[in-house]
């Protein structure tokens, strides 16, 4: 939007292009991260499954036995809490880049690679920090 | 009347802008013509606030621009209209969305009265019909004719145009200027055109001043420009490659 003078044109008509551009992403990225964790939660305990119990043998039973004994709820609230700073770090991140990209399709191939690189890093970072204190 | 006093502008090391006065009275046509990647579009851009001069001043009315922030700076910008380069119409809205966008962020009108006045410019424009389409369904001219009503629908004072015809075949150009012609007939607003269509824009503008190495170098009606002594007009003018302006 910056590159086709999108967020210019938010401005020339006298309205604020953050409250347009970046504050639905941002919503939007509080909403979804969390229902993305709960996704990814589901399959990585189904694969589990798949490997535990259908190639190495292990009994179903035991399996999800382990599961609900070794898995707390502060487990649970842990990932929820990690992917709503994740989607908050993922939103400002990718906005900010987006929004003073610049120099053509050129920059923003540039400011998508940063946005990517900038988030995994922040996020591995942020990660670190949330676990040691969670 | 948009007067500019002084006006500099730099990006790190590259001087764009060095010293422009101009003024641009209420009612005109006054085209900015000059070389491309000269700062025209820049200067644009500073009448409206969208970029801050480095150096100098821009005053609409009695109000000066440049060092405008937040509110003060949305109430001068409410009486602009700008078409920009591509049109910069919203992707993903229809065409009666993005022509209506500006009445219904900025106004409390309903949207019967609305709709009406999205027609109406529509019609003005000359394409009454295409409200559900999307921008990437458009061509090139109709895009701008789409940037240009939005730019109508809140019946600015000032109209801005960037390159309004550039990219378009030689007929959408003469009628997108023609257009021009006739909303300003209709409509009364100061436009100010960014134009390197030389010599069609002679024949829509009021007033021409051409832009050089970062200042005005010559100010004058059509006529007067088209006549006169300078060798960086008479060259840039008659397309010439030899000259004192270097062809890069």
């Amino acid at each position: 939007m910056r590159i086709s003078e999108q967020i210019d044109a938010l401005e020339v008509m006298a309205l604020n292009p953050i409250k347009y551009l970046v504050g639905p992403i941002l919503l939007a990225a509080i909403i979804t991260f969390p229902l993305l964790n709960a996704v990814f939660v589901v399959v990585g305990i189904y694969g589990g499954y798949l490997i535990g119990v259908q190639l190495l043998g292990v009994s179903a039973g035991s399996y999800f036995t382990q599961m609900s004994s070794a898995v707390t709820l502060d487990d649970i609230w842990g990932g929820l809490y990690k992917s709503l700073s994740f989607g908050v770090i993922v939103a400002w991140v990718c906005c900010f880049k987006g929004f003073y990209a610049a120099r053509g399709a050129e920059g923003v191939s540039r400011a998508t690679t940063q946005a990517v690189v900038m988030s995994s890093v922040l996020i591995l970072v942020w990660d670190y920090f949330l676990t040691s204190i969670l | 009347m948009i007067r500019v006093v002084n006006l500099h502008k730099a990006f790190g090391s590259q001087r764009v802008l060095a010293g422009v006065n101009l003024a641009i009275p209420t009612g005109s046509i006054y085209t900015i013509i000059g070389q491309s990647g000269v700062g025209k579009s820049c200067l644009l851009k500073l009448l409206i606030g969208l970029l801050q001069p480095d150096v100098g001043e821009v005053w609409v009315d009695d109000t000066e621009v440049s060092h405008l922030r937040g509110r003060a700076l949305n109430q001068v910008r409410a009486r602009f209209g700008m078409l920009f380069q591509g049109g910069a119409l919203f992707d993903s809205l229809s065409v009666y969305d993005n022509v209506a966008f500006p009445l219904r962020e900025k106004t409390r009108l309903r949207e019967t009265v609305i709709r009406e006045k999205v027609r109406e410019r529509l019609v003005q424009v000359g394409l009454a019909g295409v409200e559900g389409k999307f921008p990437a369904e458009l061509s090139g001219g109709m895009r701008k004719r789409v940037a240009m009503a939005r730019a109508l629908v809140s019946e600015p004072e000032f109209l801005l145009f960037d390159e309004p015809t550039t990219g378009l075949d030689p007929i959408r150009v003469n009628s997108i200027h023609k257009l021009i012609h006739d909303l300003h007939s209709m409509l009364h607003f100061t436009a100010v055109i960014v134009s390197h269509e030389i010599p069609e824009i002679f024949s829509l503008a009021t007033q021409v001043a051409m832009l050089h190495e970062g200042s005005i170098v010559a100010v004058g009606t059509p006529a007067a420009i088209q006549s006169s002594t300078n060798p960086l007009v008479q060259q840039f003018i008659q397309g010439r490659s030899d000259g004192p302006i270097e062809a890069n």
